[in-house]
């Protein structure tokens, strides 16, 4: 990478950045005749550390604190301890599956909104990540092109890219609604009917993503050595019973990679949403992650946000030790 | 026919890499990736030509794929410039006419070039608009000079750079002392960080709000720096770049009596180079784009990022599309600049670090 013939080698932002470094030594050279060289370590660790620890730990910490507490102050001193009354009341149910019988109705109806979400949102993107990799990895004219045009939503924020379709999905006036008009067909409310917009959210969610994907299941096929295919072709096997028995086996691990790396991010579904549809129609499109602020920031219930923010935080992370499972179980194969 | 055969033209067009001939899959390959770049790309294309549009435009159905507007003329005892239409006439002839009134379904035309002559009245669907592509520059001009357009880049501009430079150098220092030192306690400090990789800020806002106005950050950009400047995928990412570089180079520095800060930032930082600028692309993909917690963090609208300012907009101008689509372009135009010079880097670093 050092020797890129790019003319962008980023020394160029690089050198000054160094140079004012090199000032500071005037300074740290003196703290190390005081604490002596191998101490120096704990030094460079502290910043970083320090706001891991502020900004990371302690909220993670106190999130425990927020779900057993009750009130609407967020400051702790006027909290009061209820126990485990949040999350009695999230689970007091009297059938999951329906929202309505439910006391924290919102809360599960965020839940089962990102479960749909997830299953779609995660199935047809790794479907269409997995074949625009494969067709990259032929031998094709304009990789790089194609590729680029692949990924560069994935560069887009969230805000902009929900104001891009949400330009193109107006009712009256937009450009998908003319192209049905142009085809004798009526204008739909794309954003104001429940069912099109979970459509759309997820169909743009992918739009968004899927080069990203794309591109790490391309360095997975990429790295398969060609000497599997060869052995392959001198055995007989046609081009599909290659692919199900040479490219979807060596694919596996970076397909693990990929699946978790995708749930996690559909979990936690939002921003683009928020702007797109701000959850609506009615409460269609609120997902989990949009309770959560809603219930914290709009309704200042913080301790069952919190609740509800520790339940999304075990489901994240079964699904990171299930990663680790699967992986560990690939590597014993 | 061999392809020596063939047409130059065509040959170029179908020949393979390794010189094969095409055959279906090849048709169903480019099909599908043209058709899929054309998915991917319009949508914003589309954004960009709507964002030329006069406003008039904007609300025309159906909508014209390039921006048009409509060529009005100055005639002689009117105070306003009229429209121009293509009139046909009942004879047959079409004249191209300036609209002096509309009432109902009728409209009275005049001759522009004879605005003495009488009147001509007619029924609307016998004109059609006369228009020419006009490209509005004015919704940008507005965009800027309405709204607190330069205030919300300018917040945008500051915390993605400081907060880039911040994340490098604290980064770089951990990555640093957890490869290159042994220290007690330094495998727990290399747990938590790896185990908070999977830490999103959804999980723990509250929380964090509650120490960010603890601190006395909300509403200061600070607030929007600091709290993500330590990010366990840049410090995971240099480690493991810094742990390729050979330890004898620093023993050798220590030796001459280099200072441990001097080995970091003379030798280590600059061999550190690719993993670096990996990181800093990456660092400023994340701060330009994110959303949730400066939505959080940020009341204050002279405060705001150019994110939350863009969202804040289309909650408030609900009809004001002209605005938004050019703030819109405005925004994603910085980080469009950055991937078209440095596609390569970009994508080869996500292959192979595979984070975003």
């Amino acid at each position: 990478m050092r020797s890129t013939r790019f003319w962008f080698s980023g020394d160029i932002f690089l050198q000054p950045f160094l140079w004012t470094l090199a000032l500071l030594d005037y300074v740290l050279a003196p703290l190390q005749k005081l604490i002596g060289y191998k101490r120096m370590a704990y030094f460079f660790v502290l910043p970083n550390l320090l706001i891991f620890g502020i900004f990371i730990l302690i909220p993670m910490l106190l999130n425990f604190y927020y779900g057993f507490t009750g009130g609407d102050s967020i400051l702790l001193e006027n909290r009061a301890v209820v126990g485990t009354a949040n999350f009695e009341k999230i689970f007091a149910c009297q059938d999951f599956t329906r929202p309505n019988t439910c006391s924290e109705d919102l809360f599960w109806r965020g839940a089962w909104n990102t479960t749909g979400f997830v299953v779609f949102q995660v199935g047809f993107m790794i479907l269409f990540s997995l074949l625009t990799a494969l067709a990259l990895n032929r031998e094709i004219h304009g990789r790089g092109f194609f590729r680029a045009m692949f990924f560069y939503p994935v560069l887009l924020s969230p805000v902009v890219v929900a104001l891009i379709w949400k330009w193109i999905l107006q009712f009256q006036n937009g450009v998908l609604n003319a192209f049905l008009v142009s085809l004798g067909l009526t204008k739909v409310p794309w954003l104001l009917d429940a069912r099109w917009a979970q459509f759309w959210v997820i169909a743009i969610s992918i739009w968004a993503q899927m080069g990203f994907f794309t591109l790490i299941l391309l360095a997975g096929l990429q790295s398969i050595p060609k000497e599997m295919y060869e052995a392959a072709s001198m055995d007989g096997a046609n081009k599909w019973r290659t692919f199900w028995n040479v490219t979807m086996p060596l694919l596996m691990p970076t397909m693990t990679v990929v699946l978790v790396l995708a749930l996690i991010r559909a979990v936690q579904v939002f921003d683009q949403v928020f702007v797109l549809t701000h959850g609506g129609p009615g409460t269609a499109t609120m997902y989990i992650v949009q309770y959560i602020y809603r219930t914290a920031f709009e309704f200042r219930n913080y301790g069952m946000a919190a609740a509800a923010s520790l339940v999304l935080a075990i489901v994240l992370l079964l699904l990171t030790i299930g990663q680790l499972l699967m992986q560990r179980r690939q590597e014993a194969v | 026919m061999n392809s020596a055969n063939r047409p130059g033209i065509i040959n170029f067009l179908t020949r393979r890499r390794g010189g094969k001939r095409f055959d279906i899959a090849d048709v169903i390959t480019y099909a599908y990736l043209l058709t899929g770049a054309l998915v991917m790309f319009g949508p914003v294309v589309w954004l960009v030509m709507s964002s030329f549009k006069p406003l008039a435009g904007l609300y025309e159905f159906p909508p014209t794929f390039l921006p048009y507007k409509q060529e009005s003329v100055v005639v002689e005892g009117y105070n306003k410039p009229l429209d121009l239409y293509d009139v046909k006439l009942p004879d047959g002839t079409t004249r191209r006419l300036a609209q002096i009134s509309q009432i109902g379904i009728g409209a009275r035309m005049i001759d522009p070039a004879a605005p003495k002559e009488e009147p001509i009245d007619i029924r609307i669907e016998q004109r059609t608009p006369v228009r020419a592509i006009y490209f509005e520059w004015d919704n940008y001009v507005g965009a800027v000079e309405k709204f607190p357009f330069l205030t919300y880049l300018q917040n945008s501009v500051i915390v993605t750079v400081v907060a880039t430079l911040v994340t490098l150098l604290i980064n770089s220092m951990a990555a640093y002392a957890l490869s290159k030192y042994e220290f007690r306690g330094r495998d727990a400090i290399l747990l938590i960080i790896i185990s908070t990789l999977m830490v999103p800020v959804s999980v723990i806002m509250i929380p964090a709000f509650l120490v960010i106005a603890k601190v006395g950050w909300t509403n200061n950009l600070w607030g929007l720096i600091i709290p993500g400047a330590a990010t366990p995928t840049g410090v995971f990412l240099l480690r493991q770049y810094m742990l390729t570089i050979p330890d004898d180079l620093i023993q050798s520095a220590r030796i001459d009596g280099a200072s441990e800060w001097r080995i970091y930032s003379q030798i280590i930082l600059p061999l550190t180079g690719p993993a670096l600028a990996v990181l800093a692309i990456f660092s400023v993909m994340w701060r330009w784009n994110d959303f949730l917690w400066p939505l959080i963090v940020v009341s204050q609208s002279e405060l705001f990022t150019l994110q939350v300012g863009l969202n804040a907009f289309q909650g408030e101008l609900n009809q004001q599309w002209n605005y938004i689509l050019a703030m819109t372009v405005l925004t994603l135009l910085p980080i469009t600049i950055v991937f078209a010079l440095l596609e390569k880097y970009i994508t080869s670093g996500i292959a192979t670090t595979g984070m975003k």
